[in-house]
């Protein structure tokens, strides 16, 4: 048990960690976005789906990560434009389209590769890590946070990109009140059907570029289903972290962490059945929920389409 | 009187075009907007002047809310024009409104409760990207000056009283340099000396040349702050009062003439109406009720929710046939001693006696059966269901039971017969059974509620604020109801209000509740107001 703590282990706990935690932050911040607006992001598991599909297909035939990257955005928003049409324009039940959208991402991403490749996995090449100068080579956190492919840096980055927009924009502002009271945004001048629309379009193209993370940077391959729930991880996320962007990191990461602490402790040859230790991360979900939930605050309008002349 | 007499000058020339002052800053020309089943506005043309006060009055669900929604741009008009300073528009969005120069103080608040004041100002804000809070912080010192009102632009909006909320809102309606502007209803949540904050405010307004639109359906309110007045009927004009009759006739005959607008034919009603506006009857009624209380509290205690203040030890009892009032400033323990009497609330400590039984543990189903009845002041939360027909709310209490249930099946026939009487007795409008219930004005939800609850046999009514917010007429209905329930059928009623006249004129004894406790009981007798404002506000 003393190799428990050594720089090794901390450092491949941490390592596996943002790579678990990566794709969750993208769709974590992208849901926070669409929740604050009053929009449920419910298929957000199909519209990674369909992110990591696409992305992983374009990367595989062009060479380009970035190309792949930006399809994997691109196919994110796609998808979000259903919910857009059918939640914010048509005021459907959000839960219902947010379902359809869920199956839909996965069935069409399943068949899509059975189509392609068959049985065969094809895989890609590893992205290159970029070392921060100076910073990389701190202990532990050097070889584990700042030795990282570019792509994790802006997802750094888009937490304080997404603390800086609730609180500090006159989008965010809007943002906001389109999903605590519409009929104020509206009554302002403010198109609420737009705000919502933009705020559902950003976080399917996030959630798009989170699955694209995983199947093009973290896998490396596509496999059906390989989402395996993060979708919904994020939901549960952005609704704990009640729009503060520290809360969708720790959230995150705590995530990132206690899935990679499954790997982890095989790597220090800690003997606990694979069963058991799978479902850590779970585990952690069920209690953040229990003990937060109490507290937990959402948005007023969260679910309820606005529609001008209802009386 | 400066003022007035420029103003009246307008109204006698504004046929002459020669000069831009004599357009009007709005008119609305022939407007008529439908909803399904409802004709609010039919062919309703109206204008407004700069400096102006322009009081549009009317009953509930007459349509000047709909007429001011459409002037706003969140409905649209199923045919007519407006035209603002003489140029034709169409407004097809609230937006749209805002840039004409329409700033509108809604009657439902539009405030975000969880923003801040300044937060609330700002938004909708175009310019920038980054929010401007030193910008609308110095706009907000502005105009909270030229109004005259005090509140911290860093509070959050749902921690204010109402009156200031309603202060924030039309400052907002301010922001973009509106010229007209259009209050809703603006006094139905206010407090007395919130009224006479809100006149001055208006005065201030008018003195710089905006044009006011000012929405109610109180007759003396009109009177005192409007320079002209319009009255609408069941969704049309009913006659104006041009400025130069306003100024020119004694207010007793204006009075009389507007009411023969607002009423027609109905003349017995309109001369109840006149009553209860100038004096209250029936106080200090000697009588011999009986010794047994049908409710009696002892020591009731509730803990509130959140930043309630709950009920501290209430002690108090009721006898058939009496009326007791509870008075105080909204938010000192009324709602929580309601619910907690109807049984939607736990007590943590005391007794709460139905006819001598103790019902503390007693479920709210049968807390009704033993007579004992909750009308809510939250219409449209706790009181119907929006969605479902008038006739369904109207036996929303008695699902499953006979006759209007049989074996689990709805008997359709016999909800209908009773609601369709319910309808008639208690004049909902319009009168058709079969109509969502949430499509009714506040006033006929009222009646709905009223006629629910009070059917079958009641013995103790709880009525919380039964005519907050209703125009006269309904008041009056209300109030007559209340009034003979209890001096002809002997129910007992605990009636809470903030509304002192109302209080004054029904109760028997008043109790006066402050910061959750029962502050004192006095009887209702000439010259009691003095007594039960000091303890309004915790003298003793």
């Amino acid at each position: 048990m003393s190799d428990f703590l050594t720089a090794s282990f901390l450092s491949a706990l941490i390592f596996g960690g943002i790579l678990t935690g990566m794709p969750l932050l993208f769709a974590s911040i992208g849901e926070t976005i669409s929740q604050r607006s009053g929009v449920l992001g419910m298929g957000i598991e199909g519209i990674m789906l369909a992110g990591a599909y696409f992305g992983f297909a374009i990367t595989l035939y062009s060479g380009h990560f970035w190309l792949g990257l930006v399809s994997s955005i691109g196919a994110g928003m796609l998808m979000a434009l259903i919910v857009v049409l059918f939640c914010v324009r048509l005021g459907m039940d959000q839960i219902v389209v947010g379902i359809g959208v869920l199956i839909f991402g996965e069935g069409v991403t399943s068949v899509l590769q059975r189509a392609q490749f068959g049985t065969t996995y094809p895989r890609l090449e590893e992205l290159a890590s970029v070392k921060i100068p100076g910073l990389s080579s701190i202990p532990v956190l050097g070889s584990s946070v700042f030795t990282q492919p570019w792509i994790v840096y802006i997802g750094f980055a888009l937490v304080g990109v997404l603390y800086w927009i609730l609180n500090f924009t006159n989008v965010g502002l809007n943002i906001r009140a389109a999903g605590e009271k519409p009929e104020a945004l509206d009554a302002s001048g403010t198109s609420v059907i737009f705000t919502r629309g933009m705020a559902v379009l950003v976080a399917g193209g996030l959630a798009g570029l989170g699955g694209g993370y995983m199947s093009i940077v973290g896998a490396g391959i596509f496999v059906p289903f390989m989402t395996k729930g993060i979708g919904f991880i994020a939901i549960v996320i952005a609704m704990l972290a009640r729009g503060k962007a520290v809360w969708v990191i720790t959230g995150s990461f705590l995530f990132g962490i206690s899935v990679s602490l499954t790997t982890s402790l095989q790597l220090v040859g800690v003997e606990i059945a694979q069963d058991l230790v799978n479902m850590i991360p779970f585990i952690a979900v069920l209690a953040a929920l229990i003990i937060f939930a109490r507290g937990n605050y959402l948005p007023a309008a969260l679910c309820l389409p606005y529609n001008r002349e209802a009386r | 009187m400066m003022n007035e007499q420029k103003v009246e000058d307008q109204g006698a020339s504004r046929n002459d075009d020669s000069s831009t002052a004599m357009i009007p800053a709005v008119e609305l020309i022939n407007i008529t907007k439908s909803f399904p089943g409802v004709l609010a506005n039919d062919n309703i043309s109206l204008s407004v002047w700069s400096g102006e006060v322009h009081c549009l009055l009317g009953e509930n669900g007459a349509g000047k809310s709909t007429l001011m929604q459409v002037l706003s741009g969140m409905y649209q008009p199923d045919s007519g024009m407006i035209r603002v300073n003489g140029r034709e528009v169409r407004i097809n969005s609230p937006g749209e409104a805002l840039e004409l120069g329409m700033g509108m103080v809604y009657q439902h608040p539009t405030l975000v409760p969880v923003f801040s004041v300044i937060e609330n100002l700002l938004l909708g804000s175009q310019k920038g990207i980054t929010l401007d809070r030193q910008g609308a912080l110095n706009r907000f010192e502005e105009y909270a000056s030229l109004l005259g009102v005090e509140i911290d632009p860093e509070s959050l909006v749902g921690s204010l009283a109402l009156g200031q909320q309603q202060q924030v809102e039309i400052i907002k309606a301010l922001w973009k340099g509106s010229s007209v502007l259009i209050l809703d209803e603006p006094t139905s949540m206010l407090t007395p000396q919130g009224i006479e904050e809100l006149k001055e405010v208006v005065a201030q307004l008018k003195k710089s040349g905006l044009a006011i639109i000012f929405i109610s359906h109180k007759l003396q309110e009109t009177l005192d702050m409007g320079d002209r007045i319009s009255v609408l009927r069941r969704g049309k004009l009913a006659g104006s009062i041009e400025p130069a009759v306003f100024s020119s006739t004694a207010n007793s005959e204006i009075q009389s003439m507007i009411i023969e607008m607002m009423f027609g034919e109905e003349t017995d009603i309109a001369e109840s109406v006149i009553k209860v506006e100038r004096q209250t009857t029936g106080r200090s009624r000697e009588s011999d009720l009986p010794e047994q209380p049908v409710l009696e509290l002892k020591n009731v205690t509730v803990k509130g929710k959140l930043d309630e203040v709950g009920v501290k030890g209430a002690s108090f009892s009721l006898r058939a046939g009496e009326v007791l009032g509870v008075a105080g400033v909204d938010g000192n323990g009324q709602r929580e001693l309601a619910e907690a009497i109807a049984g939607q609330r736990r007590i943590t400590a005391g007794d709460i006696l139905l006819n001598g039984v103790v019902v503390s543990d007693v479920s709210i189903a049968n807390r009704q059966h033993m007579g004992l009845r909750y009308i809510t002041d939250d219409r449209l939360g706790e009181g119907i269901c929006a969605s479902l027909s008038v006739s369904k709310n109207m036996l929303l209490k008695r699902i499953g039971q006979r006759p209007f249930w049989n074996w689990g099946r709805t008997n359709e026939a016999t909800i209908r017969k009773t609601a369709e009487g319910l309808v008639k007795e208690y004049d909902v409008r319009p009168p058709d059974v079969d109509i969502r219930c949430g499509g009714l004005s506040g006033g006929n939800i009222q009646k709905v509620l009223l006629a629910r609850e009070l059917l079958f046999d009641p013995k103790i009514a709880v009525y919380s604020k039964p005519t907050h917010g209703l125009d006269f007429k309904t008041t009056v209905i209300v109030r007559e109801k209340i009034k003979s329930l209890a001096r002809e059928k002997g129910v007992a009623g605990l009636l809470i209000s903030t509304d002192l006249d109302e209080i004054f004129d029904l109760s028997d004894r008043i109790a006066v509740m402050y910061q959750g406790q029962i502050a004192g009981i006095v009887e209702n007798q000439e010259g009691i107001e003095k007594k039960v404002g000091e303890l309004m506000v915790g003298g003793t």
